[in-house]
């Protein structure tokens, strides 16, 4: 063979080299695009705030008490909408959380394999119900409910809101508590049986310790569901803007005010256009703050054992 | 200290065995309150609902007035953002999925794309909205279509498909590679013919989870811009347009839309109770598509257990 020139065999196989780098670079552009999502998401959000950075100050966004963006007397106090996302996730953790690990820890401590065969689907569909049905549920059912046993509620309120924001987020929170439950050894609950501990005092005075940040990174996550959330709110608070830090009132959360304006025609590039996105940074950022402690607590206990 | 009596003994065992039981009680009060609310919710809706299960309902278009109302427009709508959500998410989902298992480098770029699906898979759905908003409907001009609702939804759930493609790709152990290598397999070959057919029901599992979440989606579809008050369908491809024309193969992906949960939000949101009937209708059946979807899910995930012994 004269040099230069390449056998077949050879340069099959440079062919399906080049077909491997090809397909491992196409494969790698399908996982960068998650990257380029958030980036996206960064982007999209910071250059419209921007926009609407350049007519109202900062500070008046911070401290204004009231949220009129499309009244002729604008004021634009995004504490008035934080409220409202604040009071209706407090709610809702109220009625998760004691649920939730209640849950946790009969699923991870008591229960057998036959019940948590059964159990498990049973959280798994109570989570994946849409959330405009919850919506549906918490106005026309929750809310007469609870009006019989608190005459004075009104027909729009973050607490009946707030209450079944809790039933959604009780399966996200029983899951993930009972798996920082479950890695805690089984050594240490044998320690305590050797000890004659009950299966409840183990529970309580070994496990949950052991388990202690596993259980604050599922509420922390827990309450960046319920400050996401939007269709519950958009249904059964109400849209009225209020700053307020009464459950039994309507209000408006920042969630709900996005979807109130999408819902009209706002032209593109109006301030009333560039307040959602205003609104959708402060959401994300909030999100943001409680994930990355979240996330945090969680990796603290995984390397614990 | 006094040593207890064995009388004292048996008090504190039983004491301690006593707690137990009602805990053990109280677990399952909280479980039970789980199962009755979703029961509580399918019986309302389907008692409430009860006199619009026509097939005028499925056949009819929104209307001003209840007893005329359908959710024609919102079905179709439904499936076709579906049909597109799946077409993008699902081929996306799986390689990257594949990437990250089987062909990833353990360096720092590896490191900022899974610490970004984590991140991602928490952003509140209606962020996503917002960026539909700015980037699909203004920037690339694809407007308030079922295009944009359809790669929004795909957006949002691929956090889901990959992590679903990663665990059951995991599953499958090196022997399986190893094999497939030693016989002169390149890794791609390996992952084609080998990894991710073994790993099929795990994904399916994982896509058909995602598209029930995706189908219950309000809050992304709303900020987009989707209509609520639809009279027609999107034109069918090859069939003649109003105008005389005839519609293209690709014509309905940029039609206005609506879907399941608008049509219930609309009605939810209208003062007039005649309408509350037409939402517990709708509400009913989008409930039934969601379960039968997670119901799918679960059965598979069980055959699954159940079939597979490397």
């Amino acid at each position: 063979m004269t040099p230069g020139r390449v056998s077949p065999r050879l340069s099959h196989n440079a062919m399906r080299h080049w077909n491997e780098r090809l397909i491992e670079a196409v494969l790698f552009l399908a996982a960068a695009l998650s990257v380029l999502t958030t980036l996206g998401i960064v982007y999209i959000l910071v250059s419209e705030s921007i926009h609407f950075f350049a007519r109202i100050s900062i500070v008046d966004f911070l401290t204004d008490t009231q949220w009129t963006p499309l009244f002729d007397d604008a004021h634009f106090g995004i504490m008035v909408l934080v409220s409202g996302t604040l009071v209706s996730s407090l709610v809702a953790l109220l009625v998760a959380i004691p649920v939730g690990t209640t849950i946790a820890i009969y699923l991870s401590e008591f229960a057998g394999s036959r019940v948590r065969e059964i159990a498990k689907p049973i959280l798994e569909l109570l989570g994946g119900i849409p959330t405009i049905v919850y919506g549906y549920f918490a106005l026309l059912v929750v809310t007469p409910i609870l009006q019989v046993l608190l005459p004075n509620l009104p027909g729009f309120s973050l607490l009946s809101a707030g209450f079944v924001m809790g039933i959604m987020i009780v399966p996200y929170i029983a899951s993930l508590s009972e798996d920082a439950m479950r890695a805690v050894p089984m050594s240490l609950r044998e320690g305590a049986y050797a000890m004659g501990s009950s299966r409840l005092y183990t529970a309580i005075h070994v496990v949950i310790p052991a388990a202690l940040s596993g259980l604050a990174a599922s509420y922390v996550l827990a309450v960046s569901r319920a400050v996401g959330e939007t269709m519950i709110l958009a249904v059964a608070a109400g849209m009225q803007p209020n700053l307020t830090w009464n459950p039994m009132e309507p209000a408006a959360t920042i969630t709900s005010y996005i979807v109130q304006v999408a819902l009209g025609d706002l032209p593109h590039g109006s301030i009333g256009y560039q307040t959602i996105f205003a609104a959708g940074l402060t959401l994300l950022l909030i999100t943001l703050m409680f994930n990355i402690v979240g996330q945090w607590l969680r990796a603290k206990y995984k390397e614990n054992y | 200290m006094k040593p207890l009596t064995t009388e004292e003994i048996r008090a504190v065992i039983a004491r301690g065995k006593l707690k137990d039981t009602l805990f053990k009680a109280l677990g399952i009060l909280c479980l039970a309150f789980g199962l009755f609310v979703i029961v509580a919710l399918i019986l309302d809706m389907a008692i409430k609902g009860s006199e619009r299960f026509t097939l005028d309902f499925f056949l009819n278009f929104a209307s001003r007035r209840a007893a005329q109302a359908g959710i024609l427009s919102a079905w179709v709508g439904s499936l076709l953002v579906m049909f597109v959500t799946a077409l993008a998410a699902v081929p996306l989902g799986v390689a990257a999925g594949v990437y990250l298992e089987e062909y990833a480098p353990r360096n720092w770029m590896t490191q900022v794309i899974e610490i970004n699906i984590a991140n991602l898979a928490a952003v509140p759905s209606i962020v996503y909205g917002l960026l539909a908003l700015g980037i699909f409907v203004y920037q690339f001009g694809f407007g308030q279509s079922i295009l944009s609702a359809g790669l929004t939804l795909a957006l949002l759930i691929l956090p889901i498909i990959i992590v679903a493609t990663r665990e059951a790709i995991r599953a499958i152990p090196a022997m399986i590679r190893e094999g497939s290598m030693a016989v002169g397999a390149t890794r791609w070959q390996t992952c084609r013919y080998h990894i991710i057919p073994y790993a099929m029901p795990g994904i399916l599992t994982g896509v058909i989870i995602g598209l029930a979440r995706a189908i219950g989606e309000t809050a992304p579809i709303i900020t987009i811009g989707a209509l609520t008050f639809i009279a027609f369908l999107p034109p069918a491809p090859l069939t003649a347009l109003p105008d005389g024309g005839t519609a293209g193969l690709f014509d309905w992906v940029t039609a206005p839309f609506t879907v399941m949960p608008i049509q219930i939000f609309n009605w939810t949101s209208r003062p007039d109770p005649a309408f509350e009937i037409n939402a517990a209708a709708a509400g009913f059946v989008l409930m039934a598509m969601v379960l039968a979807m997670n119901a799918l899910a679960i059965w598979l995930r069980y055959r699954m257990r159940k079939n597979i012994k490397w």
